[in-house]
């Protein structure tokens, strides 16, 4: 029961798979200007570096275990915890949901059958393969792999021995890709939308990509400069950043986080969006509220990009500042309050599916409202005195992040890979792998919240022995969270080869990725559709 | 496959990463407001020492290209195909005299021993070091966007020589003139901040 009418097949009629462009083999993908292909080969490098990440931050929690030294030195130690913080972060969250289902989606989305820019987009693959190789290349070269942590602060960037140009480099690189999709994605929403898909018929993914986009555009710039300085204050000591010239280093503490704070958003508005594109699927309901989810997404990017100094309550920055930040830091919390609201309004009186998407999608609900709670904790000048640099923060922004940003991830797997793939994973599979992940991510990040309340201090290679309890239980939760996790991408491998072929509707969606075949056809629509109902209108026709 | 073709699109695209450059300048422009109010008086002493001369030559030298580079976008929309090329040249050269001008600007500070980390430098007070610093970093920065635009005026006189930019589609050649214009507007706030300032 198509909503829209698509005629059969596409353009060449064949899946965007088996199409045949200019080149062939490996070729046709690493010079395919098809958004579905870029989508996907950003998705094989980025479960790449999520796994090298993984990894990283199991040897940490191994090494923490039990006081003293374990499994390594205190200086791979810092390494380690840097790198899973660089690679995490700048290869996988930021990035992410807008390069992987936003590109596949957010043309199929709108009615549209590629990006603005297709070759720009191919670009940004490149430029971020560029900047991730440039990462690996630093561990190897200078002085070895950065040990500042994934912040680059002044001075101690600009003292210690090790290869921190080539990584501020390799992050400034990946940065350009970050502004490049931006750009792409602010011009796609405004130009290609099919006739008849207004502003407010949009599917609420595409909003949060369009407030990200923004983001994107008008915040990395900064911390590219920042970067470049940082870069240049090693190779020729201009000294802006360090105070034996002159140089102010909380300076660089504000430039870094006037992106970095916005960073955040970049991270969790997409993952939203994908939170609004299940609840009403698996609830057979509209969204509750649409207008004010859709314009929540842009008070988000704009409030968000000036609560940057509540990083810096202790660094010395004036009261007034900190009061002021306090403040706007309490507001970015109401547009974060009306989504989760309006989410549990549209499934209340839902005719409720617990499907696997959806299950991922109330976990993020559970777990993002743990973390935004625990963050007006840190957002109030007195507590965050005692707070500040403990496990709390790490907590915190895990349970933000990968609670967050994290669980949507899987979710939006679970819920596109019928459509990008055209096989169905095992749901029964997916249901336990579930169960791993939540058990193992609370158990080991739960404990943390603990330890820092009790004064366990962040990036410590050794602790006292009162702490090693929960330490302990923190790192047999990241065991029961690798597992969930090597069963959840097993789970789906399984799928990719050996699954079921999948309908071209499994949920019975109503949004235009789902009219069209599994896997969609090369452009997508034959002919571009016209579209006369909202995107949760789930009325037959 | 149809080739697709968005002016408008192609514009918007343009602008917003205008916009990110500004936004890369602007984290340097916070930095140099920040550090004129902490060292006023160093910055004072330190901006006198700039040659006031060379600096005036170059921005009239940058504004008359971006005239020459508004009329060659003019000229191809009539379809002179040939006076747009020798503007676009013009703008070119222009372009090479201002980092000729700034090479030798820069090479005498050099000659003074005045560049960062040098050792005549970091005797004097900080204020002066900081703000030799940032110029350095933004004169600098902004240099690297003239070469750029160098670049891509080259690129320019061969599509307009092999006629893929004509008098319908001509969006490249705006498109670039817009760079061309924000490159010229950056200059225009340099140039008093460090010369005229004092």
């Amino acid at each position: 029961m198509p909503i829209y009418e698509v005629t059969e097949g596409s353009s060449s009629g064949t899946s965007f798979y088996e199409y045949q462009g200019r080149y062939h083999g490996i070729f046709s993908w690493i010079f395919s200007t098809d958004h579905k292909r870029i989508g996907i080969l950003y998705l094989a490098a980025i479960m790449v570096f999520f796994s090298i990440a993984v990894v990283l931050g199991f040897l940490m929690r191994l090494e923490l275990i039990a006081p003293g030294p374990t499994i390594m030195k205190p200086q791979t130690y810092n390494a380690i915890f840097t790198l899973h913080g660089v690679i995490m972060l700048f290869l996988f969250v930021i990035p992410g949901i807008p390069v992987i289902f936003g590109n596949f989606f957010l043309p199929i989305q709108i009615g549209a059958r590629d990006v603005a820019f297709p070759r720009v987009n191919l670009l940004s693959w490149w430029v971020y393969m560029t900047g991730a190789a440039l990462v690996i290349l630093s561990l190897f070269t200078g002085g070895g792999p950065i040990d500042t942590g994934w912040t680059f602060y002044a001075p101690y960037s600009l003292r210690t021995t090790v290869n921190v140009p080539l990584a501020v480099f390799a992050v400034f690189v990946l940065g350009f890709s970050s502004i490049l999709t931006g750009i792409n994605f602010v011009t796609t929403t405004h130009r290609l939308r099919a006739p008849g898909m207004t502003w407010f018929r949009l599917p609420l993914f595409v909003w949060s990509l369009y407030a990200t986009a923004w983001v994107q555009i008008l915040a990395t710039p900064v911390v590219g400069i920042t970067l470049l300085l940082t870069l240049m204050e090693r190779m020729v000591g201009v000294g802006v950043f360090d105070p034996a010239k002159g140089g102010d280093p909380i300076l660089y503490q504000h430039l870094f986080w006037i992106y970095s704070h916005p960073a955040v958003y970049i991270m969790i508005l997409p993952a939203m969006g994908v939170i609004s594109e299940i609840i009403p699927v698996f609830s057979r309901k509209t969204i509750f509220g649409y207008k004010a989810v859709a314009f929540s997404s842009i008070a988000i990017a704009l409030v968000g990009s000036f609560v940057w100094g509540h990083h810096m309550f202790v660094s010395g920055q004036s009261d007034l500042a900190s009061v002021i930040f306090s403040l706007l830091t309490f507001l970015v919390a109401i547009p974060s309050a009306v989504k989760v609201f309006n989410w549990v309004a549209t499934l209340y009186k839902g005719s409720i599916e617990l499907a696997p998407p959806l299950l991922f999608a109330l976990t993020f609900i559970f777990l993002f409202a743990i973390g935004g709670l625990m963050g007006l904790f840190q957002g109030a000048l007195a507590t965050d005195v005692h707070l500040h640099d403990t496990y709390w923060v790490v907590a915190h922004f895990h349970y933000v992040i990968f609670g967050g940003m994290g669980f949507t991830f899987f979710g939006s797997f679970l819920y596109w890979f019928p459509k990008m793939f055209g096989r169905m994973y095992r749901k029964r599979i997916s249901y336990i792998s579930w169960f791993f992940l939540f058990i193992g991510f609370n158990t080991l990040y739960f404990s943390m919240v603990i330890l820092g309340w009790e004064g366990m201090p962040r990036r410590y290679y050794d602790y006292l022995p009162q702490f090693h309890t929960l330490h302990l239980i923190s790192t047999i939760g990241s065991w029961i969270l690798i597992a969930g996790l090597i069963l959840f991408f097993g789970n789906l491998l399984h799928a990719l080869f050996r699954g079921e072929k999948g309908e071209d509707n499994p949920w019975r969606a109503a949004t235009l990725e789902w009219q069209i075949p599994s896997p969609p056809p090369t452009e997508n629509f034959e002919k571009i559709p016209t579209v006369d109902r909202g995107p949760y209108d789930f009325r037959e026709k | 496959m149809q080739t697709y073709k968005d002016y408008t699109g192609s514009k918007i695209g343009m602008w917003l990463f205008l916009l990110s450059e500004i936004l890369l300048f602007g984290g340097l422009f916070i930095l140099y407001s920040t550090y004129r109010y902490k060292f006023p008086a160093d910055f004072h002493l330190a901006a006198g020492e700039l040659n006031r001369i060379v600096g005036t030559f170059n921005t009239l030298i940058l504004l008359t290209s971006s005239l020459t580079m508004a009329l060659s976008i003019s000229s191809i929309q009539k379809g002179n195909r040939k006076i747009s090329m020798i503007l676009v040249m013009a703008t070119l050269l222009l372009g090479l005299v201002f980092l000729l001008n700034k090479y030798f600007e820069w090479a005498t500070k050099l000659h003074h021993g005045v560049y960062p980390n040098s050792p005549t430098l970091l005797e004097r007070n900080k204020g002066e070091v900081l703000f030799y610093g940032l110029y350095y970093a933004m004169t600098g920065l902004h240099g690297l966007h003239v070469l750029v635009g160098l670049c891509l005026l080259a690129g320019l006189c061969v599509l307009i020589h092999k006629e893929k930019i004509n008098r319908t589609s001509f969006v490249m050649l705006e498109n670039s003139g817009l760079y061309w214009h924000l490159v010229d507007i950056i200059w225009i706030f340099l140039f008093p901040l460090f010369y005229l300032i004092t």
